[in-house]
């Protein structure tokens, strides 16, 4: 995350994995940067989004984590890398 | 275009009865699902549910899913997970994405079970990170095996917030208080007791006012309330808490069928807007049924038989059943829902699903004549 390698399970959703590394802000808001998190946990409110190997707004806590993937802290509405 | 005789939106509880009620009977269904597992919520269900053991009584909630795969299977439903459905259209035609993809199905029926959402409660520092629903602590614990936090603030004391506290303090978390803004506690005592015993404060007549913490949660700060749940002045107090969990009811997701072009209703005691049906799950759109939550928010148990209902009533609609044998078929199930919907909460909700499924029958045939 960020560049730093965070263990995971196989199988968990990218939010477990970084809430068990002790991960709490996902994102920052576009207009107040404010930090937001894990809210609904099942891919409904959309506030755990991040940038995932290039691709934003990735719900974490529905998306599998799988090795290697790059995960990014999301500033506002992210942007894409490819 | 793909074909199916009856398609299920949402393999929850409510889904996934319909369908086994309604392949049963010789309907070729499809379940759509946009998780990568089905069950819904009732895998993060670790205690066990109420009620009789016609009703499963007395079983956990995952097992309890798992019988519901079985039975699914065993009776050729076709279940695609991935699958979004994003749209419903006349026709009835479903819009669905699965892996980026874009495709749409034709229907002769569809169930709508799409279960409901977790309600917000706004307060200064709620979006902060370390404010979630109580049903998100419960499938990050359950599920996932992670704790949200170590300390916990949960603002409601109804079911969820008894359970969801239970929960957590079973992973490890400390639960640090519960409050709840009505003179007493919402759930059933067995699950307040069970917290009591452990030592949780449960203040009633109270509740949450804001939360602080950079750039997550580090103190809540509670009060009490006033018979019109105004805050108290004077009675402000601060909780070293890195967690608030809400468990203040849920909302039926009806998108789909509202943008459909059912007809909606409201009723607090259903958790809000739902679509209006009758007393065999019938929308106000011919073809389309609604089962479980999304028909106004009750429980698991209710839901799965609110599925089995609609997938029979489907399969009546689909000519799989003759009308007498679907009435007696139908009979049984209601009075099973009868007997879940008693007791002190379940006879709101009895008289709440009596009110509505009358009016909208009267309604519909009212229509039928035109």
């Amino acid at each position: 995350m960020d560049g730093i390698p965070v263990a995971a399970r196989t199988g968990e959703p990218i939010a477990a994995a970084l809430m068990a590394a002790g991960h709490h802000v996902f994102r920052y808001t576009p207009r107040r940067h404010e930090p937001r998190g894990v809210f609904c946990a099942i891919g409904r409110c959309t506030d755990c989004i991040m940038t995932v190997d290039g691709v934003p707004n990735v719900r974490t806590c529905v998306t599998p984590v799988r090795p290697g993937m790059e995960i990014r802290t999301q500033e506002g509405l992210g942007r894409w890398s490819k | 275009m793909e074909q199916v005789e009856l398609a299920v939106v949402g393999a929850g509880p409510a889904g996934l009865s319909a369908a086994v009620a309604a392949a049963r009977l010789g309907v070729q269904v499809a379940v759509f699902d946009e998780n990568s597992k089905p069950g819904g919520q009732l895998f993060k269900q670790i205690h066990k549910f109420f009620g009789s053991s016609q009703h499963l009584a007395g079983v956990r909630g995952y097992d309890i899913g798992q019988h519901l795969l079985e039975e699914a299977e065993a009776a050729g439903v076709a279940i695609h997970l991935d699958t979004t459905v994003y749209g419903l259209f006349p026709g009835p035609r479903l819009g669905l994405v699965c892996h980026g993809q874009s495709r749409t199905c034709r229907a002769s029926g569809v169930v709508v079970a799409t279960g409901a959402t977790e309600n917000a409660l706004a307060f200064p520092g709620w979006t902060l990170p370390g404010v979630l629903g109580a049903g998100a602590a419960q499938t990050l614990v359950n599920l996932h095996r992670v704790l949200p936090g170590r300390r916990v603030l949960m603002v409601g004391s109804g079911n969820v917030g008894l359970i969801v506290s239970y929960q957590l303090l079973q992973a490890g978390a400390r639960v640090v208080a519960v409050v709840e803004a009505a003179d007493k506690i919402g759930g059933y005592a067995v699950h307040a007791a069970k917290l009591r015993r452990a030592g949780v404060p449960v203040l009633l007549s109270h509740s949450v006012l804001s939360c602080q913490g950079n750039p997550r949660v580090e103190k809540a700060t509670v009060c009490r309330l006033d018979q019109l749940w105004q805050p108290v002045a004077g009675t402000e107090r601060q909780l070293e808490v890195d967690t608030v969990c809400l468990a203040v009811g849920l909302s039926p997701l009806c998108e789909l069928l509202w943008m459909m072009g059912a007809s909606l209703a409201h009723d607090t005691r259903l958790g809000g807007h739902f679509p209006v049906h009758d007393e065999d799950l019938r929308t106000s759109v011919p073809g389309v049924w609604v089962a479980g939550d999304a028909s106004g928010v009750e429980e698991a148990s209710t839901a799965m038989e609110e599925g089995r209902l609609a997938g029979l009533s489907a399969a009546e609609f689909l000519g799989k059943l003759t009308p007498g044998e679907a009435k007696e078929r139908k009979a049984e199930v209601r009075q099973s829902l009868e007997a879940l919907r008693s007791g002190a909460f379940g006879e709101i909700r009895r008289r709440a699903k009596a009110q509505v499924t009358q009016e909208a029958g009267d309604c519909f045939a009212g229509w039928r004549q035109l």
